[in-house]
């Protein structure tokens, strides 16, 4: 049986009692939510942390409740389920809901939060397997090794961003709440993350994120695609996120297409947006906005599927999403 | 805050089965091993312990949760229903009967799991339409019967539960004609 | 409970019933080998290999013997006697001896007490590799550039070679009208079950050792146990667990299990391991990648005249059962349409990856899906319906084909009719919309195989049956619940001999200690073998007490009926007594009341080397329509809906013989579409996804319709007819979904998985007007052994070879030690 590396367990009680633990604590420790995503790394020896401070005990952490001004600030251990059930999330934010919905399985979604999913470990078929395969191709930048087996020249790792909520909430322009020692900060969901396999996230170290804040309805739709194997636990291998904000009758005023799992961040097509604007996302636009994202995309060959596959998927996947925006899901 | 060290095992109050439990166990145990290995209930299965497969699924406060990912440590106090927790002293629960009934547990590995996870879906739906039944199953690997059974048997008992006097449709016994 | 009356006057069989160890299963109380726990347990971790192919230099243990918790530590050389599955194939060791031949092989192992101690002792064990270049593929094995795997076998890195012709195919390929050339691959994929292998040894102080472990032979395994730990069998008991799946992945006897019996002889405690998922993915033993070439003569009416088979099989590491997986790749060609002239040509590659081995359906898969794409094929070509060809030529029953296997009932014809008019075939074939087709493929296959393993003319299954005068039944045979079953069978067919209620019975299986041999759940052996032992040994019981009462009741035997748990006199329904009372009668006249039972196949009429694979004492048989749909835009292909037919000669139980088509459904589903065990042709030949999240089987999104058709014509070899459910009806669903996107899409996909890659690559040549194909391109060159040329039946042969100047005897045919008997 997998087992788990040993580990010190702290449980406070609130964000500012977990931050303050955080700065006390072994440079590396880590913080713990649902644990789906940490706890397989530490049976796979990815993250071997001395110590865990665990968030389940912290309930300001947990809450979805309605901001001022409008929009929602959902709470970043909230659950994907609470998160996917939510009676305002359902009516103001279905795309937020369908994302969570297609994240790994049901019971995982009982277990996993929205902040843990902003914050998934990139993934990698040379990363995401036990040590001693690991050990049996000599290891990887990512952990314990010096090469980027999917790109062996290169000098950065390529490890893929997987999570479905981002992609999604990028497009939406959400924001999140980060507290750190120095106290609280606010940054767009898009500059949380970085273009690196291991260096991944923006966020600091002892940085705690705890507040996921999604805009008010105005005008606005959007949604979410995944491309994967299987109707459930496969990560995606090319997820979608588009939003648009219409005005008077139909006309894009404003619009966002991010693509997941082609790179080591979310990745927003600058192109495929400006593709969109102006026009009332009829079928020429929607096709010129595909291309501009199959164009802008550049899987690499570390996740289910082969790469030419990926990238072929990135046209149809950002059109059908599109029409979606356009027709309704 | 509490913090609780490797060096020493943790003590747990966990409602297992409906019964009051005072767990000691090593803090890095996950619960897949302290119901197996400290408390003797074998009946949940592992497959990977990564969160892979859904074999391990139990209740915890009537939700379904991997057992292999969950650390007993953030489980004080909660209640843990296992597949030994199902059946009563009137008899086997309704989805086990249903089980029996149908062979939807063939090898058997997964039932638990499976049992589990489809009590929790009646508990929300009662009479969940097969769409339903596909999706909250999804977490859970089934080698050997192609899921069909299960989802009928799903069916027969969520009919049984709402009183209904169901008996197996003739084709699902003896197949088409 | 709803019951059909089939009219057969059975009570028992033929009904739906629960199995007899079901609730134990929904309630969490089946104790599968890990949930077993022994007081003074040690648990064991095993040290893999890291690299592919290399020399051991030196392994170094001394460091993880000095840690703390570590109890016992072993390597290679405390177990050096090889061992191995088939006699011709001794080529494992528990732990390497000089050489590990692929990223997994054991290397050391350490007893602790506990896990995470033995798992840090291993990461403490310092092995010096010298690395041999890697094998990785048929085409690398045959190049003979690489250093050999092996030092035995039919050629370097050649495991096995056979060549093997029947009647004059060349003449047969002139006669046809069309002849069609094609290659087909079918790639490797594994069984998956839930349950990862686990074993449990106690070697007690008394000199006797007692192994559990999750295993479907444990008669192979207490073989394997007594060579290598050099102990005398009857020293050694082996109780296999209640396997949490097998799907033939737990047939071998496996290095862990010989592993934990010697740690617990040398600890003087049990020693328990459960393997990870990781390990499970080593084990492998799983379905081979096999390269086809077919080329087959099709008349314009679509008999065949004549067909040539080719196999190429990238067989692993380890020989395994792969000389008969080698064999079955070209065995049952001839079952299902006429084939009057027949050659066949195989060989299997060692590579350095994970050994192939037995998977439902061991070998037979590959070629029935080369050959019901290619008669597909030939169909367009003639312009004949697919079904309606296959209808007009089916092997007749009670037959012997042109590679002298004797078929009894077949049921094709009905399974094709039924699944055509069910499924709507003749409205949808051709004329669905653009995106969406249906297909259809047939399959046979064996009902146990007609030689054993190992050489020897004693039963393949044997039963005791105990009775005593509290009216209780004992049924004890070595068969293994796989959750097919099995222990249920037995108390079926117990009980409709003693007119028992089939819960009422003790089934005690799978014991070598307490059980007569039954050769193990392969083969899709188990219900006709120990089913028809079973029968023995029950009508034999049933003749004491039907005896006793006579006497008693001063009637003649044929008065007596045993029925509803009472035994009546038929003429004088008033006069009965309850069944205890009946053994009571029988113990008084007889003494203590117990029967065997023992079941050996018929002898097969083919004489020739070779002629073990392939014979059993009946075929079943299966039809099936898939509709699917194909997105042109992904190549993403959906099965919508299967039709399936499954000629079981009787179904002892339908719901629990419908539970078998519907997870042999399943299974070829994901074999179809997604399933594959791949490796890193950059990266030391490494194992591409050991987990169950990336190696795809499908959920419960993927799970298609099936309508399933149970047909009964009980065949005179089966007990109470019954011939095998649970391989067979794999058979026809790959081709059949390959057929269906074919269809629905007008391209070729040649090869499994039809990943949507390669569904939207044929799509992309069929709008360049280029072949809309996808598929290997061709075979490599090897210089084949000169076949063994058996003149067919109907050319007036004996089922011998024309130049095999070696008599041999009815019993079957034997190669160095035992081509024979061959599982599945």
């Amino acid at each position: 049986m997998m087992r788990l590396p040993r580990f010190e367990y702290r449980v406070p009680r609130s964000i500012d009692e977990a931050v303050a633990a955080k700065g006390d604590a072994p440079p590396d420790a880590a913080y713990v939510a649902g644990g789906t995503d940490l706890y397989p790394n530490m049976k796979r020896r990815h993250q071997e942390p001395g110590t865990l401070i665990a968030l389940h005990a912290v309930e300001e952490l947990r809450r979805i409740e309605p901001r001022e001004g409008g929009g929602l600030a959902i709470g970043a251990t909230a659950t994907l389920t609470e998160v996917r059930r939510h009676p305002r999330v359902r009516a103001d934010h279905p795309a937020l809901a369908e994302a969570c919905r297609l994240i790994s399985t049901p019971i995982l979604q009982n277990m996993g939060t929205l902040g843990g999913n902003l914050l998934l470990d990139t993934r990698c078929n040379y990363y995401d397997q036990n040590y001693d395969w690991r050990k049996s191709i000599d290891f990887c930048m990512k952990k314990d090794g010096t090469i980027c087996w999917v790109a062996p020249a290169s000098p950065r790792c390529w490890a893929v961003q997987s999570a479905d909520s981002v992609p999604l909430l990028v497009a939406l322009g959400a924001e999140v709440d980060l507290a750190g020692p120095g106290g609280e900060r606010r940054v767009p969901v898009s500059a949380l993350y970085r273009d690196d396999g291991i260096l991944y996230l923006a966020k600091q170290r002892d940085e705690l994120l705890t507040r996921v804040l999604l805009p008010a309805p105005d005008g606005w739709r959007a949604v979410y695609r995944k491309v994967r194997r299987r109707g459930a636990f496969d990560f995606p291998v090319l997820g979608v996120g588009a939003w648009a904000r219409f005005e008077d009758g139909g006309t894009v005023a404003e619009a966002r297409v991010v693509m997941g799992g082609v790179g080591s961040a979310p990745e927003a097509v600058e192109g495929a947006a400006a593709a969109l604007v102006g026009g009332t996302l009829d079928d020429a636009s929607i096709e010129a906005a595909a291309s501009a994202a199959w164009k802008a995309g550049r899987p690499l060959d570390n996740t289910d599927f082969s790469i030419s596959w990926r990238k072929e998927m990135i046209r149809p996947t950002v059109a059908r999403a599109l029409r979606d925006l356009r027709d309704g899901p | 805050m509490r913090t609780m060290s490797p060096a020493e095992p943790v003590q747990l109050r966990l409602t297992v089965n409906g019964e009051p439990r005072v767990v000691s166990a090593p803090l890095h145990h996950t619960l897949l091993e302290v119901l197996r290995e400290e408390l003797g209930l074998t009946g949940t299965k592992h497959g990977c312990e990564l969160g892979e497969c859904g074999t391990c699924t139990v209740l915890v406060d009537g939700a379904p949760v991997l057992s292999c990912l969950a650390v007993p440590a953030a489980l004080e106090g909660r209640e843990v229903t296992t597949v030994e927790g199902m059946e009563t002293a009137a008899g086997l629960h309704p989805l086990q009967q249903a089980f029996v009934e149908l062979g939807a547990a063939q090898c058997g590995y997964c039932t638990p799991g499976f049992l589990l996870a489809a009590m929790a879906l009646l508990d929300e739906s009662p009479r969940p339409a097969r769409d339903e039944i596909v999706d909250a199953l999804g977490g859970n690997l089934c080698r050997c019967t192609g899921y069909l059974k299960i989802y009928e048997a799903v069916e027969l008992a969520a009919a049984r539960m709402e009183g209904e006097d169901a008996e197996p449709a003739e084709e699902t016994l003896y197949g088409e004609a | 409970m709803a019951r059909r009356d089939g009219g057969s006057g059975l009570r028992v069989v033929g009904r739906a019933l629960p199995k007899v160890d079901a609730v134990a299963k929904v309630t969490g109380r089946t104790r599968f080998a890990d949930d077993l726990f022994l007081p003074r347990m040690l648990h064991c971790r095993m040290l893999r290999s890291t690299v592919p192919h290399a020399e051991i230099r030196a392994v170094d243990t001394s460091a993880a013997e000095a840690m703390e918790g570590v109890v016992a530590v072993l390597t290679g050389k405390d177990l050096p006697t090889p061992y191995g599955i088939l006699p011709v194939s001794q080529d494992e060791h528990a732990l390497c001896l000089d050489k590990v031949r692929f990223i997994g092989d054991p290397v050391a192992a350490v007893a602790a007490i506990d896990e995470e101690s033995a798992e840090a002792a291993c990461r403490a064990i310092a092995v010096e590799y010298a690395e041999l270049d890697a094998v990785a593929s048929i085409e690398d094995a045959l190049d003979g550039e690489d250093p050999g795997i092996h030092l035995y076998g039919d050629g370097h890195n050649v495991h096995k070679a056979v060549a093997l012709e029947f009647g004059d195919v060349e003449a047969a390929l002139g006669e046809a009208d069309v002849v069609l050339e094609d290659t087909f691959f079918y790639e490797g994929n594994t069984h998956l079950p839930m349950e990862q292998h686990a074993a449990l040894a106690d070697w007690r102080p008394d000199g006797k050792l007692t192994l559990w472990s999750s295993t479907q032979t444990p008669h192979y395994v207490h073989r394997a146990l007594a060579r290598v730990l050099e102990t005398p069998a009857s020293r050694i008991r082996v109780i296999a667990t209640p396997n949490g799946g097998g799907f033939g992945g737990k047939s071998d006897p496996f290095n862990h299990e010989i592993v934990v019996a010697e740690l617990s002889r040398r600890t003087g405690r049990p020693v328990k391991i459960c393997l990870t998922r990781e390990e499970v993915f080593y084990c492998h033993r799983g379905r081979h990648p096999v390269l086809m070439w077919v080329k087959t003569g099709f008349r314009n009416d679509g008999a065949i005249t004549g067909m040539h088979f080719r196999s190429f099989l990238d067989g692993g590491a380890y020989g395994s059962y792969g000389v008969a997986s080698t064999y079955y790749t070209g065995a049952l060609q001839t079952v299902t349409y006429p084939v009057p002239a027949y050659r066949f040509e195989g060989l299997r590659a060692f590579t350095n990856k994970p050994p192939c081995g037995p998977k439902r359906g061991h070998g037979t898969p590959q070629p029935r899906f080369a050959l019901e794409v290619q008669i597909d094929k030939a169909a367009h070509r003639l312009g004949l319906d697919p079904a309606r060809m296959r209808l007009d030529h089916l092997v007749p029953p009670d037959s012997v084909t042109a590679n002298w296997l004797r078929i009894g009932s077949m049921g094709l014809g009905a399974c094709i009719e039924k699944v055509v008019a069910a499924s709507g075939w003749e409205e949808k074939h051709g004329r669905l919309p653009e995106g969406r087709g249906v297909g259809l493929a047939c399959g046979s296959y064996i009902s146990g195989a007609g030689l054993p393993i190992y050489w020897n003319a004693m039963p393949h299954s044997g039963v005791q049956l105990k009775l005593d005068r509290g009216g209780g039944v004992t049924v004890f045979c070595g068969s293994t619940d796989i959750g097919q079953g099995s222990d249920s069978i037995l108390a079926y067919v117990v009980a409709e001999v003693l007119g028992v209620d089939p819960f009422a019975i003790e089934v005690v299986t799978a014991d070598t200690s307490l059980t007569p041999v039954d050769l193990g759940s392969y083969s899709s052996r188990v219900t006709l073998m120990s089913g028809n032992a079973a029968l023995q040994a029950a009508e034999r019981a049933r003749e004491l007490l039907v005896q006793a009462l006579a006497e008693k009741w001063e009637i003649p035997g044929s008065r007596i009926a045993l029925a509803e748990g009472r035994a009546f006199d038929v003429e004088d329904p008033d006069r009965s007594i309850p069944f205890a009372d009946a053994v009571v009668a029988a113990e008084a006249k007889f003494g203590t009341i117990g029967t065997v039972g023992s079941y050996t196949p018929p002898a097969s009429p083919g004489r020739y080397k070779g002629a073990g694979v392939g014979p059993s004492p009946a075929y079943s048989y299966a039809a099936a329509v898939a509709e699917v749909t194909v997105d042109p835009e992904t190549g993403e292909t959906r099965v919508d809906e299967v039709w399936i037919a499954h000629d079981i000669g009787r179904a002892i139980n339908p719901v629990v013989a419908i539970g078998q088509v519907e997870g042999s459904v399943y299974m070829g589903l994901g074999e179809a579409l997604m399933e594959e065990m791949t490796y890193r042709g950059n990266r030391n030949v490494v194992h591409r996804h050991p987990s169950l999240l990336e190696y795809k089987s499908p959920t419960t999104h993927e799970m298609c319709r099936i309508h399933t058709f149970l047909i009964e014509d009980p065949d005179p070899n089966g007990p109470f007819g019954a011939k095998e459910v649970g391989q067979g009806p794999l058979l026809p669903i790959p081709p059949a979904i390959v057929n269906a996107i074919h269809d629905a899409v007008g391209v070729r996909v040649d090869e499994v998985p039809v990943t949507p890659q390669k569904v939207l690559a044929a799509l992309k040549r069929k709008a360049k007007g280029e072949e809309a194909r996808e598929g290997p391109a061709g075979i490599p060159e090897f210089p084949w052994p000169e076949p063994v040329r058996v003149p067919p039946p109907s050319s007036g042969g004996d089922g011998r070879a024309i130049d095999d100047p070696r008599h041999i005897g009815a019993g079957g045919v034997r190669d160095g030690g035992v081509t024979g008997g061959v599982p599945a």
